[in-house]
């Protein structure tokens, strides 16, 4: 992250209007700023800024990986020891299979896990594997774990800002 | 190229960095050396099949608003019911079935903590039943996309 930067009401209608995609046309930025009524430069200037700045983690195509074939999706929980988990957190975060990776707080006694990362896989086997390379890198300062696998998608849609 | 490579090229390599000017699905159409409506099309047919939900900006968390990941166990006579109320809420921007005793998983979005917190509220009081709040402490990855060429 390179410094703070604040989000202007313009960024924020900005980022809005980008979250169900960016219209396919030949000039898509043209299309968002007629939208909004701004200069087209200043679209695109203000999109390479929130990237630069990390607000925007990319742009791009999102697919839908349930339509490819990755079918699995399992939510891998640990209970990690709060001593260990700062240093231990990036390291799962690097793992090429881990499409998300954050701590959370536990809600005991219902929930004792507070580092969540996510795997997908073709099946189950395919996730269960990455789970124990994840489970080896964590070592001893594991004290359980739990996978939970999506059984049905309730729903998905982009961010959406409710005021 | 063959069609299936500029398929895979089109959804595997745009991930990120997809151009930030004028003529976006030119330049890539360029890169490919294809047309620039060829590559239109494609987008349009993989969008519409699902494949593709959109060419977007992915967010980082909490940064336009706030957000929480929340869990409830839900009696499974109930679950069809209090699934679609909390699907039917704006907020709810993600809502999963998973395997536990916490069987329903969803993502609230919205202007601030105080809107996150009234909503998770509300729907603990519509159903009757705990809202777990587990909000984001550390993110330890930054979301690059996902490499399909992956085994």
């Amino acid at each position: 992250m390179t410094g703070r930067y604040r989000l202007d009401a313009t960024d924020r209608r900005l980022i809005v209007a980008t979250q169900n995609g960016l219209p396919l046309c030949a000039r898509p930025y043209h299309a968002l700023a007629e939208t909004l009524d701004l200069p087209p430069e200043d679209v695109m200037a203000r999109l390479r800024r929130m990237l630069k700045t990390g607000i925007i983690r990319r742009i791009g195509a999102v697919p839908n990986h349930y339509r490819l074939g990755i079918r699995a999706n399992g939510m891998s929980v640990w209970d990690v020891a709060d001593e260990a988990v700062a240093e231990l957190g990036p390291r799962i975060g690097a793992l090429d299979f881990v499409s998300h990776c954050y701590r959370r707080p536990r809600h005991l006694p219902v929930w004792p896990y507070n580092l969540f990362a996510m795997v997908h896989g073709r099946n189950r086997a395919e996730v269960e594997e990455k789970v124990a390379v994840i489970a080896q890198d964590l070592g001893p300062a594991v004290r359980a774990h739990d996978v939970l696998y999506s059984t049905r998608l309730l729903k998905k849609t982009g961010l959406r800002l409710v005021a | 190229m063959e069609p299936d490579q500029v398929k895979h090229h089109v959804l595997n390599d745009y991930q990120r960095d997809f151009p930030l000017e004028s003529r976006p699905f030119a330049r890539i159409a360029d890169e490919l050396g294809v047309r620039e409506e060829d590559v239109l099309a494609l987008l349009a047919d993989l969008q519409a099949g699902g494949v593709v939900s959109r060419i977007g900006a992915v967010v980082r968390p909490n940064t336009v608003g706030a957000s929480t990941l929340a869990a409830m166990a839900v009696p499974a006579e109930r679950l069809e019911a209090v699934a679609a109320l909390v699907s039917a809420r704006p907020e709810v921007n993600h809502n999963y079935e998973r395997e536990h005793t916490l069987n329903l998983w969803f993502v609230v979005a919205a202007a601030d903590q105080a809107a996150v917190r009234a909503t998770l509220d509300s729907i603990a009081a519509e159903t009757g039943l705990p809202v777990i709040d587990l909000p984001l402490q550390t993110a330890y990855h930054i979301d690059l996309g996902f490499d399909l060429s992956c085994p």
